[in-house]
């Protein structure tokens, strides 16, 4: 609980430091979801009920945008890039390969809570296509076949 | 000050980045400091060179010797045989820059860099962006103070007119237009806007300016508050480009620090500061009216236009949003005058263009080319063609708003008009490249696949129109195309396009269209043959294995997934195609090529 309280208050901080500036919503949101990891309803209620503003404006921006996550995301989120260039060079085996290593369809997290995979808008790493990301850390040129030790390497 | 007599430049792009350029730069720092150089060799982390395909790249300086794929290994040999002795190691160089009787070939006469003309990408690579003393160094802010102390307001706008420069961001409006109409609005308050929420698949020249010269963009937009009458800016940025963020919040630190940002800059009562607002992963959001709303903190819909931004804009206040490129263009534009970028280029598209030059190409990167340079220039000059030997098929532009252009207008100048002429567009900039085995209706699906996710659902026709479109793509590249369905997406298409609210909406039709121009063949051949001239779509596969090649080594049994290949050892082989799944592992596995698709 203590560890949900500190949460609680480094979100207090940032709200005090932001909420005079013009727009406001979405740079909370986004200190929110860093904070938390993802934006559960409490801290939904909890930044309506600062900012005075309803929580379906916060749910409706929520929902619009692909990188707030309303569910808890797991260690590892792996970002299989499905830019046009990815794309013509084949990451779209590179992702059926994933799916088949871990179990789980694009989109969704391992039973364990360990890996999240997702299927992601263009990196921009274009030059080393087809490229994935496990947290923050690049793989480009990939093939297949270097999935599995790929994730062997996450999961010691 | 230490005579610095060398200089490593390592890319710390993000292409390089992710190949370990910052371990190479650990590696150079660690070993020039034990061995005692670091007071006369200077380590700086760059911006994109633009030839990711050879990274990480390191030059060094004064010989211009352009290391190419390089290890952390790599170095210590580096600093003993270059730095030391002053012998450039050839074995490393990037392999175009070494002339066949032995002899180094400057950067400018590599294939590559031979006809790229670099305004925009001027300083990255060059400079440290990270250290604003270095882009003054290179001119830079100089155009601001020439501005803010001997140009009115007018005479900036009428540069910019003058000079031709339209938007880079893709629609190619007259960025001199803008500015003009967004100063002929009346309001005590004004804001100035970067669009840096470069969404286009296969795009990175955005990026690649903010990573590479971040103070360019703050001095273009102050340039332009000045000529507009605004005080704040904001720069837009997708939040999945972290280095570009970081190193934009270090150059406004810094530039407030000098005194460039902020209060009465270089003493002329002129005030004008900035903030970044970062994107969340909304594609609609490089829409303009979307763009805005959703600095504002809302939901980042499109809204009808007009009122245009330069009347009502962010906050309800008369606003300008341009592209990074378009910024980078500005200082120089105003150093140099408008008659040099003017002298650019073709009758109505001036200056420069940067392409992200990705997909089945060899030389993948960033180039920046006049306009006018024909894409065959682009793509085998500068590209070095597509890789394995394989036919170049089409290259697309534009990203999701583009088309795909075939290899019968390998020939066009690339210019705005010529482009929309030809059924694709200018775009941001992305330009990818596909061979013989991309099948053109997946592409299609691919890009429709796209919108239908990236359409913000505020308008009918993009919402339910566009997810028609591609359930009937969807049908054909499964083979379960009907007749009438070209047709049935040729109407679609056409209403969408005309019906549409914004941007997205009003050009996401574009993939399907060009290409039932150019490959109406390969939709009939899916439609009416169920069959995938290119060897791409799963579904229409079937493979075989040719009794007379095989050698029974059963290693293709033993990788099939869906246990569908039977046969002795030492006998012929054979699938079962009512079982196979058409992952194609056989194929791959094969030794002998005995396994074939069609």
């Amino acid at each position: 609980m203590s560890l949900e309280k500190e949460k609680f208050e480094a979100l207090q901080k940032v709200i005090d430091e932001l909420r005079n500036e013009q727009g406001a919503l979405m740079p909370i949101m986004q200190r929110a979801q860093d904070i938390f990891g993802y934006l559960p309803e409490e801290v939904q209620n909890y930044i309506a009920k600062e900012l005075d503003i309803p929580v379906s404006d916060i749910y409706g921006v929520a929902t619009f945008y692909a990188q707030f996550n309303l569910e808890p995301k797991g260690q590892y989120i792996i970002s299989v890039c499905m830019g046009t260039a990815c794309y013509v060079k084949g990451s779209q085996q590179v992702l059926d390969k994933l799916e088949e290593v871990l179990g789980v369809p694009a989109g969704r997290t391992t039973p364990d809570g360990l890996f999240t995979l997702n299927a992601t808008r263009c990196l921009g790493a274009c030059g080393l296509a087809p490229v994935m990301m496990v947290n923050d850390d690049v793989y480009g040129r990939l093939t297949p076949d270097q999935i599995p030790d790929i994730i062997a390497k996450y999961r010691q | 000050m230490d005579l610095i007599r060398s200089h490593v430049m390592v890319c710390g792009g993000t292409g390089c980045s992710s190949s370990n350029s910052g371990e190479i730069i650990k590696e150079f720092e660690k070993q020039l400091a034990e061995k005692g150089l670091d007071k006369e060799v200077k380590v700086v982390r760059t911006g994109c060179f633009g030839l990711c395909q050879a990274g990480p790249v390191v030059i060094v300086y004064p010989e211009g010797a352009f290391y190419s794929h390089m290890k952390v290994e790599d170095v210590t040999r580096i600093v003993d045989e270059h730095l030391i002795k002053g012998r450039v190691v050839k074995d490393l160089l990037y392999k175009e820059a070494v002339e066949e009787d032995n002899t180094v070939k400057s950067l400018e006469n590599v294939d590559f860099y031979k006809k790229q003309k670099r305004i925009a990408l001027r300083n990255c690579g060059v400079i440290d962006p990270e250290n604003i003393e270095e882009y003054i160094a290179f001119d830079g802010y100089k155009a601001l103070g020439k501005v803010l102390t001997e140009m009115t307001p007018e005479e900036v706008i009428d540069v910019m007119l003058k000079s031709g420069l339209r938007g880079r961001g893709g629609a190619g409006f007259p960025t001199g237009m803008k500015w003009k109409f967004a100063a002929a609005s009346k309001s005590d308050k004004k804001y100035v806007c970067c669009n840096a929420d470069e969404g286009d698949p296969g795009a990175f020249m955005d990026r690649s300016v903010l990573e590479g010269d971040p103070h360019v963009v703050i001095e273009a937009m102050a340039i332009a508050a000045y000529a507009i009458g605004a005080d704040q800016g904001y720069v837009y940025c997708r939040a999945e480009y972290p280095i570009a963020v970081k190193r934009l919040q270090i150059a406004i630190k810094q530039a407030r620090e000098y005194g460039l940002l902020g209060k009465n800059i270089f003493g002329t009562g002129f005030n004008f500061d900035m903030d970044v607002r970062l994107g969340a992963g909304a594609f609609v959001c490089g829409e303009e009216t979307a763009l805005m709303t959703s600095i504002e903190g809302k939901r980042g819909e499109p809204r009808p236009r007009p009122p245009f931004p330069a009347v009502k804009g962010l906050f309800g206040q008369p606003t300008i949003l341009n592209n990074v490129e378009t910024y980078a263009n500005v200082p120089q534009i105003i150093n140099n005058g408008w008659e040099w970028f003017a002298s650019m280029g073709t009758e109505k598209s001036k200056g420069t263009k940067v392409f992200a030059l990705g997909g089945k190409i060899c030389n993948t990167g960033l180039v920046e080319v006049p306009m006018g340079t024909t894409l065959r220039e682009i793509i085998y000059d500068i590209g070095g063609g597509c890789p394995n030997g394989k036919k170049f098929k089409a290259a697309q532009t534009g990203g999701p708003s583009g088309g795909c252009i075939p290899a019968s207008h390998l020939d066009i100048k690339i210019d705005y008009d010529n482009l929309t002429a030809i059924g694709s567009m200018m775009g941001s900039g992305g330009m990818i490249v596909m061979d013989e085995d991309n099948c053109m209706v997946d592409i299609a699906r691919f890009f429709l696949d796209f919108t239908v996710d990236e359409s913000c659902g505020k308008c009918a026709p993009c919402r339910i129109g566009t997810k028609r479109m591609l359930e009937i793509l969807e049908r054909i590249v499964e083979g379960k195309g009907e007749d009438g369905d070209i047709e049935k997406l040729e109407n679609l298409a056409n209403t969408i396009k005309a019906t549409a609210l914004c941007g997205l909406g009003q050009t996401a039709p574009n993939p399907v269209l060009s290409t039932l121009k150019y490959f109406r063949d390969e939709y009939e051949a899916h439609i009416y043959e169920k069959r995938c001239p290119a060897g791409h779509c799963k579904k229409l596969l079937t493979y075989k294995i040719d009794p007379a090649k095989c050698k029974g080594c059963t290693l293709c049994a033993r990788n099939c997934p869906a246990g569908c290949i039977s046969g002795k050892v030492r006998e012929a082989h054979y699938i079962d195609t009512t079982k196979c799944l058409k992952c194609g592992a056989c194929m791959e596995k094969c030794k002998f090529g005995a396994i074939s698709r069609s």
